[in-house]
């Protein structure tokens, strides 16, 4: 199945759910992000590409996602409640998703530590089952 | 036997596009008493007018039903219609079947259903109808503006100049607003005090202007023509009549440590001071929470140097009591606090500053003589970053959603006054849009970049982080080369947003205008009746109504004094005849009613009634007055026994009209 830009930049908008269409491009998130100086890609681009651009490719290829400390600043700051932050991590998300047949196989939970903490696993479901 | 007229309008294809009138038409005529029903393209047209007066003529029709738009519209123009042929205004009904039908419904049949059903509803309400007729009141030629900022002076030099009286009331020692802060206007950065102060001396000087500063409003109550208002005259401490605003009081009061308002605590004033040199009155004010002869009983330094002996220690508020016929909300508008932007150094740093505080600066009457220099280091700045939108569009809970509309021109003008004097200063401003439409703003705006070559960089301010010795590092975003920032400028000027004044909310519970989220009083019709109030009688000028410079604020000024013109042109007024009624055979006199009424309309009052049963005894009852009633309906739903009953509006109709709908 051939995936086209556009369903593309719809299921990253969905893995994010932060609503993109209330950016007005200010430039605050790019501005307040510590780690903006060490990225390709600023944050307010993300949001960009989502709302108008559609070139999932850039922000896919993209280094920023793994400089990102989520740390939140950029969401915090942002005059529109609109959270890059969500879209950096629907980002790493969708790489890890595409690794492949890494699923974390419930049957396998026995093996586990016991002191797992459950929202580890919990997150763990998520990011290794699609 | 009733004869009532049923007139469907099309509103060209704003009702007929989605509603089928002449079904509508046939529909009505199988109603009882419907005596004849038709369908036009514009029923509010001359012709559409001809079509209703010939129909009462040749039909004898004794009421009439318009299906047309919002009531809003054109009630007048049916009443009016329906008075020439000799019909009591007050028989006829509207049905709006485009707003509340045509204009919100996309399909033709359930529309046509929907307006069938209004038609109805008004049919079986109009039957209940009873001729009414309006009351007289007198007008009071007299005028009160609140606030006298630039939109205040202008609208009462209009008012005045027509020949009537008005009064200013000011809550600052001096009149003249924000404007008498500013130090040069855009577009043609002429010098605001020059323009300002002849408006202001022409203010005091009128012969029909009365010019109350230091003052509050006490309270209002009355209605349009004749408002009741009692004026807190705060006590000066200096007695105004002997004053001759030498100020060698303002010099030598030795309780300096209180931040100058006018100054934006760019400097100290007195305990005694008066706010500017050209402050109009120029008699100083003591502050009595900063004057230690108040605090502490010593000192009395005014009343010593004061070669007048108009120190008065002892004095108190006066309360003025005064008839108005109409009042003018001017009232203005402040900066908004910083405290929820503390990433950008407000308050932590001295070389971060607001807007208004560059004014100050760049004034040659300011703190500095108009030296433009860092506050923190005393220094002239080599680099200066302005950062517009602080606060403004910001729908995060932390500012204003709305654009404030006359920074990005002000950006401008403070890049420009900065190049002009200081060619080797640097000036970069961060922006998200540049928003300058306006009769020679985009011009004056573009002057920035290619006369003076000021910076602009699409993009915004993150951090502003500030060391010891007050050096500044500015975090920041350049959009469209898609770099991240890092600046060391030495001033930073935040643009930040504005908002109405304080007591804005307050002025409007006391005077029954309306509001909106963000405090901004709310016009009579965003279009069509920019400069008046909902409530009768009250008009906006100004910035208290939504962001506007200087050019706007005068010609809606100018606006809002025509209105009061007209309305003091007026010897009468006619009162709406759809007041409250009480029914005195079943009033209780519990006088909940009372409690409920917003506008103070109602009161008990003991008096002989002929009671249900015929006989005659001395009780209480409630008494609406009419000329105080607004008819909001209030008391109709509170009352118990159901005595209270709004004409026009009775229960008997509103319940025909529920009847007719289920
Ligand atoms: C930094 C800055 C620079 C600007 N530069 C320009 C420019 O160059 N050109 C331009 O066209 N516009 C400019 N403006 C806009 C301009 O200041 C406004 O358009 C104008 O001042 C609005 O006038 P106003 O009378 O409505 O309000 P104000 O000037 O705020 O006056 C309102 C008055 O009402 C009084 N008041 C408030 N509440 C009460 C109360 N409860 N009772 C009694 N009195 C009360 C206040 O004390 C004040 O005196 C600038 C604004 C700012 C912030
Ligand atoms: S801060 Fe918010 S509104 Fe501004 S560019 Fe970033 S996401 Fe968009
Ligand atoms: S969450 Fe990531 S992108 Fe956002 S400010 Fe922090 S580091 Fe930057
Ligand atoms: S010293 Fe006396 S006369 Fe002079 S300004 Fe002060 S109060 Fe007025
Ligand atoms: S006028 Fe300009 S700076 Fe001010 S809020 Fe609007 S866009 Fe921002």
């Amino acid at each position: 199945m051939v995936i086209n830009n556009k369903e593309r930049a719809e299921m990253l908008r969905q893995l994010a759910g932060t609503n993109v269409s209330l950016c007005i491009q200010c430039g605050r998130c790019s501005a307040n992000c510590p780690v903006a100086w060490k990225m390709d890609v600023l944050p307010h681009r993300f949001v960009y590409e989502l709302l108008n651009g559609g070139n999932v490719d850039v922000l896919l290829e993209a280094k920023s996602p793994w400089k990102c400390l989520s740390c939140f600043s950029c969401a915090e700051r942002c005059p529109k409640g609109v959270s890059p932050a969500a879209i950096m991590e629907a980002v790493r998300l969708t790489h890890i998703r595409a690794q492949g047949n890494n699923k974390l196989n419930p049957a396998d939970l026995e093996n586990y530590d016991d002191k797992m903490p459950q929202q580890a696993i919990v997150a763990a479901f998520r990011k290794f089952n699609k | 036997m009733q004869k009532i007229g049923v007139f469907v309008c099309w509103c060209g294809s704003n009702i007929a596009g989605t509603v089928d009138v002449a079904a509508v038409v046939e529909a009505v005529k199988k109603i009882p008493d419907v005596a004849y029903a038709v369908d036009y393209k514009y029923m509010c047209s001359e012709e559409g007018q001809k079509i209703i007066k010939d129909a009462v003529e040749e039909y004898g029709l004794d009421r009439i039903v318009v299906c047309s738009c919002s009531p809003r519209m054109h009630e007048a123009t049916f009443r009016k219609c329906a008075e020439s042929i000799g019909i009591n205004p007050y028989m006829v009904e509207i049905a709006n079947i485009r707003e509340q039908c045509s204009w919100v419904l996309k399909d033709v049949k359930v529309a046509t259903e929907k307006a069938i059903q209004l038609a109805k509803a008004a049919i079986a309400k109009v039957r209940f109808n009873n001729p009414l007729h309006p009351g007289q009141s007198q007008v009071v030629k007299r005028a009160l503006v609140i606030g006298g900022g630039i939109a205040g002076i202008q609208t009462a030099l209009d008012i005045a100049d027509a020949g009537y009286k008005v009064d200013i009331l000011e809550k600052e020692p001096t009149i003249g607003g924000k404007m008498a802060q500013i130090d040069k206007t855009f577009p043609t950065l002429d010098c605001s005090a020059c323009i300002l102060t002849p408006k202001m001396v022409d203010a005091a000087c009128h012969e029909n202007i009365t010019i109350h500063t230091y003052s509050d409003l006490e309270a209002v109550s009355g209605y349009v023509g004749n408002f009741d208002v009692t004026i807190r005259k705060k006590a000066r401490s200096v007695k105004a009549d002997i004053c001759s605003g030498c100020g060698i009081c303002t010099e030598k009061c030795p309780a300096r440590k209180t931040p100058s308002e006018f100054d934006e605590g760019l400097r100290n004033r007195g305990a005694i001071y008066i706010p500017f040199a050209q402050a109009i009155p120029k008699v100083p004010v003591i502050d009595r929470e900063a004057c230690l002869k108040f605090k502490t009983g010593k000192c009395g330094v005014c009343s010593i140097v004061c070669p007048n002996g108009a120190i008065d220690y002892t004095q108190e508020d006066e309360l003025i009591t005064e008839k108005y016929g109409a009042i003018v909300l001017a009232t203005g508008f402040e900066l908004i606090d910083l405290e929820n932007y503390g990433n950008l150094g407000y308050g932590r740093s001295k070389n971060v500053i607001t807007s208004m505080q560059l004014e100050r600066l760049t004034n040659a009457a300011g703190p500095t003589e108009g030296h433009l220099v860092c506050p923190a280091s005393g220094k002239e700045p080599k680099s200066v970053v302005i950062v517009s939108c602080v606060g403004s569009r910001d729908t995060s809970g932390r500012g204003k959603t709305y654009c404030s509309k006359v920074c990005c021109m002000y950006n401008a003008k403070h890049a420009m006054y900065i190049r002009e004097k200081y060619p080797n200063v640097d000036v970069t401003v961060f922006y998200i849009d540049v928003r300058t439409p306006g009769k020679g703003f985009d011009e004056f705006q573009r002057r920035a970049v290619e006369e003076y070559g000021v910076h602009y960089v699409r993009g915004q301010v993150g951090k502003i982080m500030s060391d010891k010795e007050g050096n500044l590092t500015v975090f920041a975003s350049d959009l469209n080369s898609g770099r991240h920032l890092m600046l060391n400028p030495d001033l930073v000027v935040l643009a930040c947003a504005v908002k109405p004044a304080k007591d804005a909310r307050k002025l409007a519970s006391m005077l029954t205008a309306s509001i909106d989220t963000n405090d901004f009083y709310v016009e009579a019709h965003p279009k069509l009746r920019p400069v008046e109030s909902p409530t009768a009688g009250i008009f906006l000028s100004g910035m208290c109504q939504g962001p506007k410079d200087i050019p706007e604020t005068v010609s809606q000024a100018g606006a809002a004094a025509a209105k009061v013109i007209g309305l003091l042109a007026k010897d009468k007024l006619m009162t709406n005849p759809c007041t409250a009624k009480c029914n005195e055979q079943i009033c209780s006199g519990c006088l909940t009613c009372t409690n409920v009424c917003p506008y103070g309309a109602i009161s008990g009052v003991e008096k002989e009634v002929v009671t249900l049963n015929g006989t005659r005894e001395k009780r209480v009852v409630a008494v609406v007055n009419e000329a105080l009633c607004q008819g909001c309906g209030a008391c109709t739903v509170a009352c118990p026994s159901a005595s209270m009953d709004l004409q026009g509006f009775t229960n008997k109709q509103i319940l025909a009209e529920v009847d007719a709908l289920c």
